[in-house]
């Protein structure tokens, strides 16, 4: 049983390995900044979660550290990312061809034409602090 | 150590001398501190190899948390004039 | 058996660390450097994870707690400098 253990912790350090390694081909191959973005976190959040689940396995008693490094990964993680491709959107960078949805272009567009009366530049800056 | 190590440890000795590179290759200020931010990083995970864990912590904690931090901090109040 | 998928393993992440320090040191904007430089930390605690499963001492993941937190705080150091918002 200790040993069929230890064989599912391993092959789960190789597959969170090997969303690593996904993640980084993506962060090559992508085309522009907002899917690099999305390739480089997403996987590797996943990736990195297998592999502190693996090592939990192969070493039971490590687990509540293991499980505080996970914690922190799901709470930090995403939020770096959300503030990269804020800060990508707002300076203007191009996207590609290929990238077809852009919400916050949408939310801000609508955001615009509702207060088309008052002071569009005010509006603008409250809701890029709210955003960020 | 271990063969892996020594393979991690090699791996992780060129990019900090890729990282050096950026940083006095690269134009802006910014990635020039964010490349030496990393240099120390990777000092950092070499010191944990060779088995001293606190080293390691005290080294990515100053050189690289507080040192990065400041620079930027810094580097955002002197924007002005600032010449590349 | 486990030794095998840990050589594995860190063979795929020397994978992934080769392919954001590619994209760091070639990187048109630089917020996608910022981007492989995450990255290149990520992998980095998997590296530190490897070295404790290797050695079996588990004050080394200590060392990988300080390192996501680092990791966050550069990241979130330089969108904000990149945003005008210090």
């Amino acid at each position: 049983m200790s040993a069929f253990i230890d064989f599912l912790g391993g092959l789960s350090l190789l597959a969170g390995s090997a969303f690593l390694l996904f993640g980084g081909l993506g962060l090559v191959r992508m085309p522009d900044i907002f899917n690099r973005i999305q390739a480089g976190t997403k996987t590797t959040t996943l990736g990195t979660l297998l592999t502190l689940l693996g090592a939990a396995m192969l070493h039971p008693e490590w687990s509540l550290k293991l499980l505080l490094i996970g914690v922190f990964l799901i709470f930090t993680n995403p939020l770096s990312s959300q503030v990269t491709a804020c800060t990508a959107h707002y300076r203007g960078i191009k996207k590609s061809s290929l990238t077809k949805v852009d919400r916050l272009a949408d939310d801000e567009s609508e955001s615009m034409e509702k207060s088309v009366s008052k002071n569009p530049d005010s509006e603008h800056k409250d809701k890029e602090e709210a955003e960020l | 150590m271990n063969n892996i190590l020594i393979g991690i440890a090699i791996l992780l000795a060129i990019s900090m001398i890729g990282a050096a590179v950026v940083a006095i290759r690269v134009k802006r200020p910014a990635i020039a501190i964010l490349a030496a931010g990393m240099i120390s990083l990777f000092a950092s995970i070499l010191f944990l190899f060779l088995a001293a864990p606190d080293v390691a912590m005290t080294e990515a904690a100053i050189g690289s948390g507080l040192t990065t931090f400041l620079f930027f901090f810094v580097l955002g109040r002197v924007r002005g004039d600032e010449h590349d | 058996m486990v030794d095998l998928l840990i050589i594995l393993a860190a063979i795929l992440a020397g994978g992934a660390f080769l392919f954001a320090l590619w994209r760091f040191l070639l990187g048109p904007t630089r917020l996608d450097r910022v981007v492989a430089f995450d990255v290149l930390t990520i992998v980095s605690i998997t590296f530190i994870v490897f070295a404790a499963l290797i050695e079996k001492r588990g004050i080394y993941l200590d060392v990988a707690l300080v390192y996501a937190l680092l990791s966050f705080l550069g990241v979130i150091a330089i969108a904000r400098y990149l945003g005008d918002r210090f």
